[in-house]
């Protein structure tokens, strides 16, 4: 046994299989669409025959069985014998799900094939015409009975083109002589004058004579691959008239390649364990060490003190280290980035499937999948995404007939748009439907004891209710999205992200979710902001701008809070040492400034003491290091060593409507 | 010691023959379809190359075909990567010019033992 431990494999193995699981589905969505295009029945071949060829190598017998009877049925498309009928992709769609799931069980160590990976088989051999499974493993052919033969007489003549496909005679007489003594010897006849020969041409031919007992399976063996390129006779020498026995070919039969299921670390497979990364980001970043390593010795030459005359070149040095710190930390956080295909490639079948259920007509248009996002936010923006797409295609847009009736063509529009705003990522679903209906949502609110009445509420805060815990729309009933998933979930998901999640509809065209969400969440731009002696951070993405408010803006209102006006708007005003229970110096509202932040859409204003600057903020987990704390979402520490909390501009946000509504 | 050439799609299978054949002392390098593999060719002199039949932007039999019209490769050996459901890929390989073929799967041993066969 070798000592290559295929185990080392599995997981490449594993992650480029979904890939091909995911080009496989992609071209049978085309397909499906009526593409014509034979390239998209070789994705799908291709797919199902390398994950059958990896099954097979590395041990996962049940997968290598299962995606056999794929191929074998791709491969009856792809040679024409069967048209790409609405039946196959149906059912290749369904065996490209499980796979997907068998995948995962090989992959957690447990028995891949189920009762539901077994029927799915019986539909995908039914429908292979004439299925005579090929085993995976191969069988020799039956040995002649060996054990009277005492040598083989051959007779060995190449082709004048032998040469020519790299096999050589010499190696393979190696090989004979392997088996046994072996005597040799040339026949040069054929030779032809030294003019006339071509170096690359074969003249030669052998009578080779072995002495050993050997099978005929493996003295055939040496000529497998000259097969038909060669005059070749291969004579058994029979020693005494003997009994043939019958032997059985078991034992010319080849090794079986299954090698044993190692057992499996749990942790070594967890999803987020690894991260694929383009070569050019790793170059990028293996030239800014190099930069770093310049920098650091230019500078080193200063350990035993600085003269004047040098102090130019000393601050060339730092302000060179600067920059490469910067590019640096730029450079690292981008490897943490990933487009958002990665998600957004799971919507066409989840489409399809969706609007084939519902019998509606719905296109869907993607936008900006190269966008890249950090791979914590994308992992987590998935579930949301789907909902929010989920309620488009259910609620959102209407059955054709009703469009049609509405002045609209039948088939609704879905857009998954993505973009770079300021330090944002926007990720938006629209949809060119009904709009949010406001009646249906107020009355709702109202039966749910949400609200009282709608009176005088704006279209933005009736479309604002359907985030709120306990709202679930009409149709929530319905198979598909009866999941126990609210908005309000959505949400929160990707608050915890550091994200927004805004709505606009307009009734009788459509509805747009717009979430914003931050470029990583390791690191921040913020705002610092002095309140007593206490430093704050607020990150730069929520605010709006600052500004010096004048008491006579300034209205208390019932119930102790204050409102000033801003720009038009009256806005609450939240000071930070209140909030916080520290001792803020200043406590005269045109004593300090005012932060205007938005969150969730709503604006409010922070009153710090003073200002002091922007700064990045390498984001510290507070709940890792101490416990959640309402209102801040984690700490940094601050040039000078000491330590300063990061506001968190929506969980403030709703501590004041909590306090407005109390 | 010999320079092989591993031409595979499949990255798993790629890095497990590179892996075994570097564990076997020789210098490998790799290509990710035929193409690629053709490219590599023509900057490195390989002594041995084993191509996966099905590959996206060329095949394997294709590459075969192409890299034997070129002199220094003309008596090279070149093992095709098939697997047994496709015998009638390994006629269609040794036609366009394949020294032999290794048919999948392999595991590591059989591998250096079909290696060897050629290397001598």
């Amino acid at each position: 046994m070798s000592k290559v431990d295929l185990a080392q494999f599995h997981k490449a193995f594993y992650e480029e299989s979904l890939d091909g699981l995911d080009a496989m589905e992609q071209a049978l969505l085309a397909l499906d669409e009526g593409a014509e295009d034979p390239e998209l029945i070789n994705v799908v071949f291709r797919a199902a025959h390398s994950i059958k060829g990896g099954a097979a190598t590395f041990g996962f017998t049940d997968v290598a069985a299962f995606t056999h009877v794929a191929e074998n049925l791709m491969d009856e498309v792809r040679s024409g014998r069967r048209p790409m009928a609405k039946a196959v992709v149906e059912l290749l769609l369904r065996s490209g799900d499980t796979v997907r799931d068998m995948l995962s069980l090989s992959m957690a160590g447990q028995p891949a094939a189920t009762a539901e990976s077994q029927a799915l088989l019986a539909e995908l051999s039914a429908m292979v015409s004439g299925h005579a499974a090929a085993p995976v493993v191969a069988v020799a052919k039956a040995a002649a009975a060996a054990e009277a033969i005492e040598g083989w007489d051959i007779a060995f003549r190449p082709f004048d083109y032998l040469l020519k496909s790299g096999n050589d005679p010499a190696r393979m007489f190696r090989e004979l002589e392997a088996l046994g003594p072996l005597a040799v010897t040339c026949d040069a006849s054929k030779l032809p004058a030294l003019a006339d020969m071509d170096a690359e041409s074969s003249y030669l031919g052998w009578t080779l004579s072995l002495d050993a007992g050997a099978k005929r399976a493996a003295v055939e063996g040496v000529f497998d691959w000259v097969d038909g390129d060669c005059d070749l006779t291969v004579t058994p020498r029979i020693a005494a008239p003997a009994p043939v026995a019958e032997v059985a070919a078991a034992a010319a039969a080849p090794v079986a390649a299954a090698a044993p299921r190692a057992v499996r670390d749990p942790a070594a497979n967890s999803e987020s364990s690894s991260v694929r990364v383009g070569i050019e980001k790793i170059d990028t970043l293996i030239n800014l060490v190099g930069e770093l390593v310049i920098t650091q010795s230019m500078l080193s030459q200063f350990n035993d003190g600085v003269d004047a005359s040098q102090l130019e070149m000393l601050r060339h040095g730092l302000a060179q280290l600067g920059r490469h710190t910067r590019e640096l930390q730029e450079s690292v956080m981008s490897i943490r980035m990933l487009p958002i295909s990665t998600v957004f490639n799971r919507f066409p079948r989840l489409v399809r499937d969706l609007a084939q259920k519902l019998d509606k007509k719905v296109v869907l248009d993607m936008r900006g999948e190269t966008t890249e996002l950090d791979k914590t936010v994308l992992e987590k923006i998935g579930d949301p995404l789907v909902h929010l797409v989920r309620n488009a295609i259910d609620h959102g847009l209407e059955m054709p007939d009703k469009r049609v009736a509405a002045g609209k063509g039948d088939t609704g529009t879905l857009r998954l748009e993505a973009f770079h705003r300021g330090g944002s990522i926007v990720v938006e679903v629209a949809d060119n439907g009904a709009g949010l209906n406001r009646e249906a949502i107020v009355a709702k609110a109202i039966q749910r004891g949400i609200i009282t009445t709608g009176e005088g509420m704006s279209d933005e805060a009736v479309s604002d209710l359907i985030f709120e815990a306990g709202f679930s729309t009409a149709a929530a009933t319905t198979d598909l999205s009866g999941r126990g998933v609210g908005m309000d979930v959505v949400r929160r998901n990707v608050m915890d992200l550091g994200g927004t999640v805004a709505i606009r509809s307009v009734q009788g065209s459509g509805t747009t979710f717009t979430i914003t969400l931050p470029l990583t969440l390791a690191i921040i731009d913020g705002l610092t902001a002095a309140v007593g002696d206490e430093i704050y951070i607020v990150p730069l993405v929520s605010i709006i701008e600052s500004v010096q408010v004048k008491p006579d803006t300034v209205r208390s209102v019932a119930g102790g809070g204050e409102l000033f006006r801003f720009r038009d708007n009256w806005m609450p005003i939240v000071r930070l040492f209140d909030v916080f229970g520290c001792a803020g110096q200043r406590r005269a509202v045109d004593e300090g400034i005012v932060i205007v932040v938005e969150g969730e859409g709503t604006r409010i204003g922070l009153f710090v003491d003073e200002l002091i600057g922007q700064q990045q903020a390498v984001v510290k987990s507070l709940e890792a290091n101490y416990r959640r704390v309402t209102g801040i979402s984690g700490a940094t520490i601050l040039a000078d060593g000491s330590v300063a909390l990061i506001a968190d501009v929506t969980g403030l946000v709703r501590m004041q409507a909590r306090r407005k509504a109390a | 010691m010999a320079k092989i050439l591993a031409v595979d799609d499949s990255a798993s299978m790629r890095s497990m023959v590179a892996f075994t054949l570097r564990g076997a002392g020789h210098d490998v390098e790799e290509a990710d379809n035929g193409q690629a593999a053709l490219d590599s060719a023509a900057v490195h002199k390989f002594d041995l190359i084993l191509a996966d039949v099905n590959m996206p932007v060329m095949d394997g039999i294709t590459m075969v075909r192409e890299i034997r019209t070129r002199a220094d490769y003309r008596g090279i050996p070149i093992l095709m990567l098939t697997t047994e459901s496709n015998p009638e890929k390994k006629m269609e390989g040794k036609a366009a010019g394949a020294t032999g073929w290794l048919v999948k799967p392999f595991d590591p041993d059989q591998l250096l033992a079909t290696v060897n066969r050629v290397l001598g």
